[in-house]
């Protein structure tokens, strides 16, 4: 039974980088012949060096910008590195940055974004994770056509929905507040959570699921004794994915929330596209940076994980 | 629980777990998916204004839409827009994994490269490359200040051109993405279909068209809904970066929505435009949907 839990987990690797391929070549062994220097090696790097340097240009001019004063930056262009490395625009971003009346920098939004995205990924997976287990093993006449409508749902544009969700937000209290986005972002994270879970939950053997039940446990304890401990990868998919979507959301957050709680990337506009005032182009590239900071860090640290899940979830969905 | 003593429980509280479970999707499903769609198509034949308001006016909301000159710059930003990101989003993603797929080195250095883009939110993307376009500043005067004086390259401040200066940031953010997924599907493909191919003498390129392509056939259509459900949602970049300007020449049509909701208070405005944004999405599922499950039914 080991065996096939084993045979069943590393499906996502088939998408995994693939030096896997170049070693597990079979045929002729030993070193091959190659040059370094042909023609075709040329060109292949050539192309990717180039393209790789259009990708990370604006990031290197945001930093740039960023550790740069004023009038430094008047004066110079915008992809020299700066003369005199300045802290001081990330210091006014984060704490004295103005939007409207408010002074006090991009700091309020970073917290409620915090505020908002990790009640928003806990309960987002969690409905979703036992949603996904029920579709998969414990299925009922009629969760299918739930479950279709639901995936079909998706292709809905957010607009359609805005304003019945501003009704419904109403109704029940919750409309500018926190939890409200937090509900808002539970309910439109559900399509994609729930398939990704279900198609995941419905890829371990079935034996094992019947094994248990023959054992007496009923549906909560499977869930939490064998269906979780046995998926730890798809969580953290799933918790990466809810993360950099529900941190770099702008149109839920700005329709849903009020200047007091705005998330980051709300409050982010407001500064840099403010109207009135001296355009400050490092404090704005540095608030930028902030913003862009957290999912950076995600995608930096869960590297392979990250490419993995967004591809498992898009090719398999 | 009476039933439980006929021997056979009551239907509904069989699998009661499971369906409790499934509350929340269910009533997502109904209420929000289904029942917001159905609220929202039908306040659009209102004329509505602050708040909602069931006084039926036909078709006046679409008519009036249609002759909104604004209306029409934002379908029209969208058509561009959508048809570019369309085509050099699937070209240069594939051309891209085709490169990756050539067994070179660094391939997780230039993986991470692309990628990382799609981390950022559009907010990001579009306020770098505001900055980056900005004529006062960036590659306009960095290229006047090497000598090239009259050199003009002002996308976001010149209304004619305005958005594929969006298209640019767009495009930056989501290839990389593209580029993972036809590398999967590249990556998906049998090695000793290229065996086969070199055996025969078939080119390269000759390979890459008639064979492997048309075995990817099932990631490119996962790609291009990808594609094309994001091009619909375009809104964050274009907030970010130009704010719909100059004047109203990077309009569309989601933020079209937006203002007539919740800044014009002309709900249904906002309402009616929504709807035709569902309707440009029914057309363009529908025939997906049918061709890729309404055939695998036929099949088995």
């Amino acid at each position: 039974m080991v065996e096939q839990v084993f045979r069943a987990v590393p499906d996502m690797a088939a998408v995994a980088p693939a030096t896997s391929r170049a070693s597990g070549l079979v045929g002729p062994s030993g070193p091959r012949p190659r040059r370094t220097f042909s023609r075709r090696n040329i060109f292949i790097y050539g192309t990717l060096f180039v393209v790789a340097i259009y990708y990370l240009l604006p990031l290197y001019v945001m930093v740039v910008t960023s550790l740069k004063g004023m009038p430094e930056i008047r004066l110079g262009n915008i992809f020299s590195p700066p003369v005199e490395i300045t802290f001081e625009p990330w210091v006014k971003a984060w704490s004295t940055a103005c939007t409207g009346l408010n002074c006090d920098g991009l700091s309020r939004g970073f917290w409620n974004s915090v505020r908002i995205t990790v009640p928003s990924v806990f309960l987002s997976i969690a409905i979703a994770s036992v949603n996904g287990y029920a579709l998969a093993n414990w299925r009922f006449k009629g969760a299918e056509i739930f479950f279709t409508v639901l995936v079909v749902g998706a292709f809905i544009p957010y607009q359609v929905m805005l304003y019945p969700v501003v009704i419904v937000l109403r109704e029940i209290g919750l409309y500018g507040s926190l939890w409200g986005l937090v509900l808002v972002h539970t309910i439109f994270g559900m399509p994609i959570l729930t398939l990704l879970f279900r198609n995941y939950f419905a890829s371990l053997p079935e034996e094992l699921f019947k094994a248990a039940r023959v054992d007496g446990a009923g549906f909560w304890t499977i869930y939490l004794r064998i269906m979780l401990p046995m998926s730890l990868p798809i969580f953290v998919v799933a918790v990466i994915l809810q993360v950099t979507g529900i941190w770099n959301d702008f149109l839920f957050g700005v329709v849903y929330t009020k200047p007091d709680t705005y998330p980051m990337t709300v409050q982010l506009n407001n500064i840099v596209n403010a109207v009135q005032g001296v355009k400050e182009y490092n404090v704005n590239m540095a608030a930028t940076l902030l913003t862009g900071l957290v999912p950076l860090v995600i995608y930096f640290v869960s590297g392979k994980l990250f490419v993995r899940g967004i591809a498992a979830g898009a090719v398999k969905g | 629980m009476t039933p439980m003593h006929a021997g056979r429980p009551f239907r509904l509280f069989r699998n009661l777990n499971a369906k409790i479970a499934s509350i929340p999707m269910i009533l997502t499903a109904l209420v929000i998916f289904v029942g917001g769609t159905a609220w929202t198509v039908f306040y659009s034949f209102t004329n509505s204004k602050l708040l909602p308001r069931a006084s039926f006016v036909g078709f006046d909301q679409y008519e009036r839409l249609w002759a909104t000159p604004r209306w029409l710059v934002a379908v029209e930003n969208l058509a561009i827009y959508g048809v570019c990101t369309l085509v050099f989003s699937l070209v240069i993603g594939f051309l891209l994994a085709a490169l990756m797929d050539q067994k070179i080195r660094f391939e997780n250095t230039f993986r991470t490269i692309f990628l990382y883009p799609f981390a950022l939110s559009f907010i990001v993307t579009g306020l770098a490359w505001q900055w980056i376009l900005n004529p006062n500043f960036g590659i306009q005067q960095v290229v006047r200040n090497l000598g090239w004086e009259s050199f003009t390259f002002d996308p976001l401040y010149n209304a004619d051109i305005v958005i594929y200066g969006i298209l640019i940031a767009g495009l930056w953010q989501g290839t990389g993405l593209i580029m993972c997924l036809m590398l999967a599907g590249l990556r998906g493909i049998d090695g000793d279909i290229w065996k086969a191919a070199r055996v025969d003498g078939i080119p390269t390129w000759k390979t890459y068209v008639f064979i492997v392509i048309p075995m990817m056939r099932p990631v490119l259509v996962t790609t291009l809904v990808i594609i094309a459900s994001g091009i619909v949602k375009v809104y964050d970049l274009v907030v970010a970066q130009t704010s719909g300007g100059p004047g109203i020449a990077s309009e569309v049509p989601a933020k079209y929505v937006y203002n007539y909701m919740f800044l014009a208070q002309n709900l249904g405005q906002g309402f009616a435009a929504s709807t035709m944004m569902l309707l440009s999405v029914v057309i363009v599922v529908v025939p997906w949907a049918y061709l890729e499950f309404g055939g695998k039914r036929r099949h088995g």
